[in-house]
Protein backbone atom coordinates (compact mmCIF):
# COMPACT_ATOMS: atom_id res chain seq x y z
CA UNK A 1 0.00 0.00 0.00
CA UNK A 2 2.79 2.41 0.90
CA UNK A 3 4.51 1.65 -2.37
CA UNK A 4 1.30 2.30 -4.24
CA UNK A 5 0.91 5.72 -2.67
CA UNK A 6 4.54 6.53 -3.39
CA UNK A 7 4.09 5.64 -7.06
CA UNK A 8 1.04 7.84 -7.37
CA UNK A 9 2.70 10.75 -5.59
CA UNK A 10 5.88 10.55 -7.66
CA UNK A 11 4.01 10.35 -10.96
CA UNK A 12 1.68 13.19 -10.00
CA UNK A 13 4.46 15.48 -8.86
CA UNK A 14 6.54 14.72 -11.92
CA UNK A 15 3.61 15.31 -14.29
CA UNK A 16 2.61 18.58 -12.68
CA UNK A 17 6.21 19.77 -12.72
CA UNK A 18 6.57 19.01 -16.43
CA UNK A 19 3.20 20.58 -17.14
CA UNK A 20 4.31 23.76 -15.42
CA UNK A 21 7.64 23.82 -17.24
CA UNK A 22 5.97 23.34 -20.61
CA UNK A 23 3.43 26.07 -19.92
CA UNK A 24 6.26 28.45 -19.05
CA UNK A 25 8.24 27.60 -22.20
CA UNK A 26 5.15 27.91 -24.35
CA UNK A 27 4.35 31.29 -22.87
CA UNK A 28 7.83 32.53 -23.59
CA UNK A 29 7.95 31.27 -27.18
CA UNK A 30 4.39 31.73 -28.43
CA UNK A 31 4.90 35.19 -29.93
CA UNK A 32 8.12 34.27 -31.65
CA UNK A 33 6.60 31.12 -33.07
CA UNK A 34 3.73 33.13 -34.52
CA UNK A 35 6.16 35.50 -36.22
CA UNK A 36 8.20 32.58 -37.56
CA UNK A 37 5.14 30.87 -38.95
CA UNK A 38 4.03 34.08 -40.59
CA UNK A 39 7.45 34.56 -42.17
CA UNK A 40 8.02 31.05 -43.43
CA UNK A 41 4.60 29.54 -44.06
CA UNK A 42 2.30 32.40 -44.90
CA UNK A 43 5.02 34.91 -45.77
CA UNK A 44 5.66 33.78 -49.35
CA UNK A 45 1.94 33.88 -50.18
CA UNK A 46 1.52 37.31 -48.59
CA UNK A 47 4.56 38.69 -50.40
CA UNK A 48 3.32 37.32 -53.72
CA UNK A 49 -0.15 38.82 -53.30
CA UNK A 50 0.97 42.22 -52.01
CA UNK A 51 3.94 42.45 -54.37
CA UNK A 52 5.31 45.95 -54.70
CA UNK A 53 4.02 47.18 -51.35
CA UNK A 54 6.29 49.81 -49.81
CA UNK A 55 5.90 48.41 -46.28
CA UNK A 56 6.32 45.00 -44.69
CA UNK A 57 2.81 43.51 -44.57
CA UNK A 58 3.85 40.95 -41.94
CA UNK A 59 4.82 43.71 -39.52
CA UNK A 60 1.81 45.89 -40.34
CA UNK A 61 -0.87 43.40 -39.43
CA UNK A 62 -3.91 43.72 -37.22
CA UNK A 63 -6.41 41.32 -35.77
CA UNK A 64 -10.18 41.53 -35.78
CA UNK A 65 -12.64 39.39 -33.93
CA UNK A 66 -15.74 38.05 -35.53
CA UNK A 67 -18.41 35.64 -34.51
CA UNK A 68 -16.65 32.35 -33.96
CA UNK A 69 -13.05 33.40 -34.34
CA UNK A 70 -10.32 35.86 -34.97
CA UNK A 71 -8.63 36.82 -38.23
CA UNK A 72 -5.34 38.50 -39.05
CA UNK A 73 -5.22 41.13 -41.78
CA UNK A 74 -2.01 42.09 -43.55
CA UNK A 75 -1.82 45.62 -44.88
CA UNK A 76 -0.05 46.54 -48.10
CA UNK A 77 0.82 50.21 -48.65
CA UNK A 78 0.74 51.31 -52.28
CA UNK A 79 1.52 54.89 -53.30
CA UNK A 80 1.50 55.93 -49.67
CA UNK A 81 -1.95 54.52 -48.96
CA UNK A 82 -2.95 51.27 -47.25
CA UNK A 83 -4.96 50.27 -50.30
CA UNK A 84 -4.73 46.49 -50.29
CA UNK A 85 -5.05 43.85 -47.60
CA UNK A 86 -4.50 40.13 -47.46
CA UNK A 87 -6.15 37.77 -45.02
CA UNK A 88 -6.61 34.10 -44.41
CA UNK A 89 -9.40 31.76 -45.26
CA UNK A 90 -9.82 28.02 -45.62
CA UNK A 91 -11.86 25.49 -47.55
CA UNK A 92 -12.29 21.78 -47.22
CA UNK A 93 -10.28 19.87 -49.81
CA UNK A 94 -9.65 16.24 -50.63
CA UNK A 95 -7.12 15.54 -47.89
CA UNK A 96 -8.25 18.04 -45.27
CA UNK A 97 -8.29 21.76 -44.91
CA UNK A 98 -6.76 23.99 -47.57
CA UNK A 99 -5.37 27.20 -46.09
CA UNK A 100 -5.76 30.22 -48.34
CA UNK A 101 -4.44 33.74 -48.41
CA UNK A 102 -6.79 36.13 -50.18
CA UNK A 103 -5.78 39.61 -51.21
CA UNK A 104 -8.28 42.36 -51.90
CA UNK A 105 -8.28 45.94 -53.15
CA UNK A 106 -10.29 47.84 -50.53
CA UNK A 107 -11.70 50.51 -52.85
CA UNK A 108 -12.95 48.24 -55.61
CA UNK A 109 -13.60 45.11 -53.50
CA UNK A 110 -11.74 43.23 -56.21
CA UNK A 111 -9.54 40.22 -55.61
CA UNK A 112 -5.89 40.98 -56.28
CA UNK A 113 -4.64 37.49 -55.69
CA UNK A 114 -5.25 34.10 -54.07
CA UNK A 115 -2.52 31.84 -52.74
CA UNK A 116 -2.56 28.42 -51.07
CA UNK A 117 -0.56 28.40 -47.82
CA UNK A 118 -1.11 24.97 -46.32
CA UNK A 119 -2.73 21.85 -47.72
CA UNK A 120 -2.61 18.08 -47.62
CA UNK A 121 -3.84 17.40 -51.15
CA UNK A 122 -2.52 14.63 -53.41
CA UNK A 123 1.01 15.53 -54.56
CA UNK A 124 1.12 16.26 -58.26
CA UNK A 125 -2.66 16.45 -58.61
CA UNK A 126 -4.44 18.56 -55.99
CA UNK A 127 -1.16 20.12 -54.92
CA UNK A 128 -1.19 22.05 -58.21
CA UNK A 129 -3.55 24.47 -56.50
CA UNK A 130 -0.42 25.69 -54.70
CA UNK A 131 2.23 25.24 -57.38
CA UNK A 132 0.40 26.07 -60.60
CA UNK A 133 -0.41 29.79 -60.61
CA UNK A 134 -2.78 29.53 -63.58
CA UNK A 135 -5.48 28.09 -61.31
CA UNK A 136 -5.47 30.76 -58.62
CA UNK A 137 -4.95 33.48 -61.23
CA UNK A 138 -8.53 32.95 -62.37
CA UNK A 139 -9.78 34.69 -59.24
CA UNK A 140 -7.85 37.85 -60.01
CA UNK A 141 -9.93 40.98 -60.65
CA UNK A 142 -13.17 39.20 -59.73
CA UNK A 143 -15.56 40.78 -57.25
CA UNK A 144 -14.81 39.31 -53.83
CA UNK A 145 -18.41 39.70 -52.71
CA UNK A 146 -19.69 37.23 -55.31
CA UNK A 147 -20.12 33.48 -54.95
CA UNK A 148 -17.46 31.28 -56.49
CA UNK A 149 -18.19 27.88 -57.93
CA UNK A 150 -16.30 25.52 -60.18
CA UNK A 151 -17.60 25.02 -63.72
CA UNK A 152 -18.70 21.46 -62.94
CA UNK A 153 -21.14 22.97 -60.44
CA UNK A 154 -22.26 25.61 -62.93
CA UNK A 155 -19.87 28.31 -61.75
CA UNK A 156 -17.10 30.37 -63.30
CA UNK A 157 -13.88 28.66 -62.15
CA UNK A 158 -12.03 26.15 -64.33
CA UNK A 159 -11.03 23.08 -62.31
CA UNK A 160 -7.56 21.57 -62.05
CA UNK A 161 -7.65 18.37 -64.10
CA UNK A 162 -8.34 15.42 -61.80
CA UNK A 163 -8.77 17.57 -58.73
CA UNK A 164 -12.40 18.64 -58.68
CA UNK A 165 -12.67 18.42 -54.90
CA UNK A 166 -9.53 20.49 -54.35
CA UNK A 167 -10.72 23.12 -56.84
CA UNK A 168 -14.13 23.19 -55.17
CA UNK A 169 -12.46 23.58 -51.76
CA UNK A 170 -10.52 26.61 -52.96
CA UNK A 171 -13.67 28.15 -54.49
CA UNK A 172 -15.56 27.65 -51.24
CA UNK A 173 -12.66 29.11 -49.28
CA UNK A 174 -12.62 32.23 -51.43
CA UNK A 175 -16.40 32.59 -51.14
CA UNK A 176 -16.08 32.38 -47.35
CA UNK A 177 -13.33 34.96 -47.46
CA UNK A 178 -15.76 37.22 -49.29
CA UNK A 179 -18.43 36.71 -46.64
CA UNK A 180 -15.94 37.47 -43.87
CA UNK A 181 -14.71 40.55 -45.69
CA UNK A 182 -18.27 41.77 -46.19
CA UNK A 183 -19.16 41.41 -42.53
CA UNK A 184 -15.94 43.01 -41.27
CA UNK A 185 -15.54 45.75 -43.85
CA UNK A 186 -16.55 48.65 -41.55
CA UNK A 187 -14.03 47.52 -38.92
CA UNK A 188 -11.33 46.99 -41.54
CA UNK A 189 -11.83 50.50 -42.88
CA UNK A 190 -11.75 51.93 -39.38
CA UNK A 191 -8.47 50.12 -38.67
CA UNK A 192 -6.95 51.33 -41.91
CA UNK A 193 -7.83 54.92 -41.04
CA UNK A 194 -5.96 54.57 -37.76
CA UNK A 195 -3.10 53.16 -39.76
CA UNK A 196 -2.53 56.44 -41.54
CA UNK B 1 34.80 -1.88 -14.24
CA UNK B 2 34.87 1.55 -12.66
CA UNK B 3 35.52 4.05 -15.40
CA UNK B 4 36.69 7.61 -14.92
CA UNK B 5 34.30 10.39 -15.82
CA UNK B 6 36.40 11.20 -18.88
CA UNK B 7 36.02 7.60 -20.03
CA UNK B 8 32.26 7.77 -19.58
CA UNK B 9 32.31 10.74 -21.91
CA UNK B 10 34.62 9.38 -24.58
CA UNK B 11 33.01 5.96 -24.81
CA UNK B 12 30.06 7.56 -26.59
CA UNK B 13 32.33 8.92 -29.28
CA UNK B 14 33.71 5.60 -30.50
CA UNK B 15 33.24 2.50 -28.36
CA UNK B 16 29.50 2.92 -27.94
CA UNK B 17 28.69 5.45 -30.67
CA UNK B 18 24.91 4.96 -30.86
CA UNK B 19 23.88 4.26 -34.47
CA UNK B 20 26.99 2.26 -35.35
CA UNK B 21 27.86 0.37 -32.20
CA UNK B 22 24.66 0.18 -30.22
CA UNK B 23 22.67 0.19 -33.48
CA UNK B 24 19.92 2.10 -31.69
CA UNK B 25 17.74 5.00 -32.77
CA UNK B 26 17.98 4.11 -36.42
CA UNK B 27 14.67 5.69 -37.45
CA UNK B 28 15.88 9.32 -37.36
CA UNK B 29 19.35 8.25 -38.47
CA UNK B 30 18.01 6.88 -41.72
CA UNK B 31 15.25 9.38 -42.28
CA UNK B 32 16.73 12.82 -41.67
CA UNK B 33 20.31 12.48 -42.88
CA UNK B 34 19.63 13.84 -46.34
CA UNK B 35 21.87 16.81 -45.63
CA UNK B 36 24.60 17.55 -43.10
CA UNK B 37 22.54 20.37 -41.65
CA UNK B 38 19.57 18.11 -40.93
CA UNK B 39 21.88 15.55 -39.34
CA UNK B 40 23.54 18.10 -37.06
CA UNK B 41 20.21 19.70 -36.11
CA UNK B 42 18.65 16.36 -35.25
CA UNK B 43 21.80 15.33 -33.36
CA UNK B 44 21.89 18.49 -31.28
CA UNK B 45 18.20 18.24 -30.42
CA UNK B 46 18.72 14.65 -29.30
CA UNK B 47 21.83 15.61 -27.33
CA UNK B 48 19.92 18.26 -25.41
CA UNK B 49 17.16 15.80 -24.55
CA UNK B 50 19.68 13.11 -23.60
CA UNK B 51 21.70 15.35 -21.29
CA UNK B 52 18.67 16.86 -19.56
CA UNK B 53 16.83 13.57 -19.13
CA UNK B 54 19.99 11.81 -17.92
CA UNK B 55 20.60 14.49 -15.28
CA UNK B 56 17.02 14.48 -14.07
CA UNK B 57 16.66 10.70 -14.07
CA UNK B 58 19.89 10.17 -12.14
CA UNK B 59 19.11 12.85 -9.59
CA UNK B 60 15.64 11.39 -9.04
CA UNK B 61 16.75 7.75 -9.14
CA UNK B 62 16.35 7.27 -5.39
CA UNK B 63 12.84 8.75 -5.41
CA UNK B 64 11.40 7.01 -8.46
CA UNK B 65 9.85 3.64 -7.54
CA UNK B 66 11.21 0.82 -9.69
CA UNK B 67 7.80 -0.34 -10.86
CA UNK B 68 6.87 2.94 -12.54
CA UNK B 69 10.34 3.97 -13.67
CA UNK B 70 9.60 3.66 -17.39
CA UNK B 71 6.55 5.89 -17.05
CA UNK B 72 8.63 8.45 -15.19
CA UNK B 73 11.36 8.32 -17.84
CA UNK B 74 8.81 8.91 -20.57
CA UNK B 75 7.33 11.92 -18.75
CA UNK B 76 10.79 13.42 -18.31
CA UNK B 77 11.87 12.72 -21.88
CA UNK B 78 8.59 13.92 -23.40
CA UNK B 79 8.84 17.16 -21.47
CA UNK B 80 12.30 17.96 -22.77
CA UNK B 81 11.36 16.95 -26.31
CA UNK B 82 8.45 19.37 -26.25
CA UNK B 83 10.77 22.09 -24.94
CA UNK B 84 13.14 21.43 -27.87
CA UNK B 85 10.24 21.44 -30.29
CA UNK B 86 8.96 24.81 -29.08
CA UNK B 87 12.43 26.37 -29.02
CA UNK B 88 13.18 25.11 -32.52
CA UNK B 89 9.91 26.51 -33.79
CA UNK B 90 10.73 29.86 -32.25
CA UNK B 91 14.32 30.16 -33.41
CA UNK B 92 15.11 27.79 -36.29
CA UNK B 93 11.79 27.44 -38.05
CA UNK B 94 13.11 26.33 -41.48
CA UNK B 95 15.07 23.51 -39.86
CA UNK B 96 12.01 22.56 -37.84
CA UNK B 97 10.01 22.33 -41.06
CA UNK B 98 12.61 20.01 -42.59
CA UNK B 99 12.92 17.71 -39.57
CA UNK B 100 9.16 17.76 -39.12
CA UNK B 101 7.70 14.75 -37.36
CA UNK B 102 11.11 13.43 -36.32
CA UNK B 103 11.49 16.01 -33.56
CA UNK B 104 8.46 14.81 -31.53
CA UNK B 105 9.57 11.27 -32.32
CA UNK B 106 12.72 11.75 -30.22
CA UNK B 107 10.41 10.70 -27.37
CA UNK B 108 10.46 7.14 -28.62
CA UNK B 109 14.12 7.14 -29.63
CA UNK B 110 15.64 4.08 -28.00
CA UNK B 111 18.95 5.86 -27.45
CA UNK B 112 17.36 8.31 -25.00
CA UNK B 113 15.22 5.78 -23.14
CA UNK B 114 18.07 3.28 -23.26
CA UNK B 115 20.51 5.65 -21.56
CA UNK B 116 17.97 6.46 -18.84
CA UNK B 117 17.28 2.82 -18.16
CA UNK B 118 20.76 1.36 -18.60
CA UNK B 119 22.87 4.17 -17.23
CA UNK B 120 21.31 7.17 -15.52
CA UNK B 121 19.05 5.11 -13.25
CA UNK B 122 22.10 3.36 -11.81
CA UNK B 123 24.74 6.09 -11.74
CA UNK B 124 25.37 9.50 -10.19
CA UNK B 125 24.54 12.86 -11.68
CA UNK B 126 28.03 13.81 -12.90
CA UNK B 127 28.61 10.44 -14.54
CA UNK B 128 25.19 10.58 -16.16
CA UNK B 129 25.91 14.04 -17.47
CA UNK B 130 29.18 12.84 -18.98
CA UNK B 131 27.47 9.80 -20.44
CA UNK B 132 24.61 11.82 -21.94
CA UNK B 133 26.96 14.38 -23.42
CA UNK B 134 29.26 11.72 -24.88
CA UNK B 135 26.48 9.63 -26.39
CA UNK B 136 24.75 12.76 -27.67
CA UNK B 137 27.83 14.14 -29.36
CA UNK B 138 28.58 10.70 -30.77
CA UNK B 139 25.05 10.57 -32.16
CA UNK B 140 25.46 14.03 -33.67
CA UNK B 141 28.79 13.13 -35.28
CA UNK B 142 27.36 9.92 -36.69
CA UNK B 143 24.38 11.72 -38.16
CA UNK B 144 26.57 14.47 -39.58
CA UNK B 145 28.94 11.94 -41.14
CA UNK B 146 26.10 9.97 -42.68
CA UNK B 147 24.46 13.19 -43.86
CA UNK B 148 27.73 14.41 -45.36
CA UNK B 149 28.31 11.22 -47.35
CA UNK B 150 24.74 11.06 -48.59
CA UNK B 151 24.49 14.71 -49.50
CA UNK B 152 27.91 14.80 -51.13
CA UNK B 153 27.20 11.92 -53.48
CA UNK B 154 23.47 12.38 -53.81
CA UNK B 155 23.49 16.10 -54.47
CA UNK B 156 27.08 17.20 -54.88
CA UNK B 157 26.74 19.74 -52.06
CA UNK B 158 27.34 20.16 -48.34
CA UNK B 159 24.88 22.24 -46.33
CA UNK B 160 26.27 23.56 -43.07
CA UNK B 161 24.13 26.60 -42.38
CA UNK B 162 21.18 27.07 -44.74
CA UNK B 163 23.23 27.68 -47.92
CA UNK B 164 24.47 24.58 -49.76
CA UNK B 165 28.14 24.66 -50.74
CA UNK B 166 28.93 23.17 -54.13
CA UNK B 167 31.76 20.69 -53.74
CA UNK B 168 31.92 19.20 -57.20
CA UNK B 169 31.69 21.34 -60.31
CA UNK B 170 28.51 21.87 -62.30
CA UNK B 171 29.43 18.89 -64.50
CA UNK B 172 28.73 16.53 -61.56
CA UNK B 173 25.88 14.11 -62.16
CA UNK B 174 24.16 13.62 -58.78
CA UNK B 175 23.81 10.03 -57.64
CA UNK B 176 20.28 10.64 -56.38
CA UNK B 177 19.93 7.10 -55.09
CA UNK B 178 21.98 8.18 -52.07
CA UNK B 179 19.45 10.71 -50.79
CA UNK B 180 16.57 8.26 -51.10
CA UNK B 181 15.64 5.72 -48.43
CA UNK B 182 17.50 2.68 -49.82
CA UNK B 183 20.65 4.80 -50.10
CA UNK B 184 20.40 5.48 -46.37
CA UNK B 185 20.44 1.77 -45.54
CA UNK B 186 23.33 1.01 -47.87
CA UNK B 187 25.32 3.99 -46.64
CA UNK B 188 24.76 2.98 -43.01
CA UNK B 189 25.81 -0.57 -43.82
CA UNK B 190 29.00 0.56 -45.52
CA UNK B 191 29.89 2.83 -42.60
CA UNK B 192 29.29 0.00 -40.10
CA UNK B 193 31.52 -2.19 -42.21
CA UNK B 194 34.23 0.45 -42.32
CA UNK B 195 34.11 0.95 -38.55
CA UNK B 196 34.38 -2.79 -37.94
CA UNK B 197 37.32 -3.02 -40.32
CA UNK B 198 39.17 -0.21 -38.57
CA UNK B 199 38.56 -1.47 -35.05
CA UNK B 200 39.28 -5.15 -35.78
CA UNK B 201 42.93 -4.40 -36.52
Amino acid sequence: MREMIKMIVVLTVLSSFSGGLLAAVRNKTIDRIEVQQLTFVKGPAIQAILEGASNDPIVDRFKLEYEGGEASFFVGVFNGEPAKIAFESAGKGFGGEIGLMVGVDIKADKIIGVGVTTHSETPGVGSKAQTDPSFTKQFQDMDLMSTFQVKTDGGQIDIITGATITSRGVAIGVTQAGALYKSLKPQIEAKLKEFK
Amino acid sequence: MAKSIAQEFTKGLWEEIPPFRLVLGLCPVLAVTKTVENGIGMGLATTFVLVCSNILVSSLRKVIPGKVRIACFIIIIATFVTVVELVMQAFTYPLFLKLGIFIPLIVVNCVVLGRSEAFAFKNGVVRSLADGLGIGIGFTLALAALGAVRELFGNGTLTIWETPIQIFGPAFQPFTFMVEAPGAFICLGLMLCLMNLVSSK
